[in-house]
């Protein structure tokens, strides 16, 4: 496995450093050895990478046990597949007490066309079907960012933290350059796009809800501040809860 | 795709397994793990071809320094041959840490 060092920098930390900076005890499912890698990346002339560049497992936060997911910005642009969106969306599915999804990702990986867009969908599904009961928290600080199909799953998260070196947006700047024309965006004007699509801005608009260094201290101290606030509100949401209030205030026994 | 095995008998076994690296641009994933059989069988799967004597010369001046029993698994990307050297090096470091 990885160096257990805990580097400073989460934006150079590999995907699996980032996942023991930020949750505890983490436990990885599919290993790079099980060798669940994508079957469809050979056509193309591409070699694939053996976790899919995705990595999943459990770990405890704020007390709770989570699903845990990194996504490996370095490999394909950290693009879904079918493989990778399934780890993810199954280890959502089992994930008891929520979930951390660390976003490095271009959005779907397209030499995956529909079986792609199938998995992100699933992600999807699974991540408001989960943010009922319990905290889905979103880190986007790596290098990619959070682009395309990806960029809604994780706005439909209860919470985002990002770094400003981070980017959230639905098309990247190449893309809208080369549908849009370079008047409506320049892409290699780099500080018009961390303007448009950066992490303060993300925050100060309300599409992400924190911000912070980028720290793998600071992100673990504000991803747990979060999951903690969300746990406890969710719980005041929770149906016992609210019936022993209603039943209170109706002067009977809870 | 392309793939280049190479193979050597004989040598110690290795303490555990390792994963390094990456697919990406200019890199390389290895996966390093204890062999069932007494030699070393290194397995490359690259998409540039027309370098395999290169690839083998890397791969058996890596097998003349390390006498290993190892199942050694790389994903290459266009990786350079001393990236290649250096990622085989930190694979079995890790392996034997």
């Amino acid at each position: 496995m990885n160096s257990v060092r805990t580097p400073v920098s989460f934006a150079e930390a590999t995907p699996r450093e980032r996942l023991r900076a930020l949750v505890d005890d983490f436990v990885e499912f599919l290993d790079p050895f099980a060798r669940v890698s994508s079957p469809h990346l050979a056509a193309h002339g591409l070699v694939a990478q053996r976790d899919d560049g995705v990595v999943v497992g459990r770990g405890r936060l704020a007390g709770s046990t989570v699903g845990a997911v990194a996504i490996d910005g370095r490999f394909l642009g950290g693009s879904i597949g079918e493989v990778g969106g399934a780890k993810i969306a199954a280890t959502l599915e089992a994930a008891p007490g929520g979930a951390l999804i660390a976003f490095d990702t271009g959005g779907i990986r397209l030499q995956e066309a529909n079986l792609g867009i199938l998995a992100i969908a699933e992600i999807c599904d699974a991540i408001v079907a989960l943010r009922a009961r319990a905290p889905v928290v979103a880190v986007i600080a790596g290098r990619v960012g959070c682009y395309g199909g990806m960029s809604l799953a994780a706005s439909l998260c209860s919470h985002i933290v990002m770094t400003e070196g981070a980017r959230l947006g639905l098309n990247g700047p190449d893309v809208v350059e080369q549908e849009a024309g370079p008047d409506e965006m320049d892409a290699r004007d780099r500080p018009a796009i961390w303007r448009l699509t950066g992490g303060a801005r993300r925050v100060a608009q309300g599409h992400a809800d924190a911000l912070a260094p980028d720290d793998c201290a600071a992100l673990a101290m504000a991803v747990r501040a979060a999951f903690g606030a969300l746990s406890q509100h969710l719980e005041r949401l929770s149906t016992t809860r609210l019936r022993a209030s209603f039943d209170a205030a109706l002067g009977g026994e809870p | 795709m392309h793939e280049i095995v190479v193979e050597r008998l004989g040598g110690r076994a290795i303490a555990g397994r390792s994963h390094v690296g990456v697919v990406a641009s200019g890199n390389l994933e290895v996966l390093c793990e204890p062999a069932a059989a007494p030699r070393t069988r290194i397995t490359v799967r690259t998409t540039v071809n027309g370098f395999d004597a290169i690839w083998r010369a890397v791969l058996e001046r890596f097998l003349e320094r390390h006498a290993v029993a190892a199942d050694i698994e790389v994903n290459d990307f266009g990786a350079t041959p001393a990236m290649v050297t250096l990622r085989l090096e930190q694979a079995l470091e890790a392996a034997d840490a």
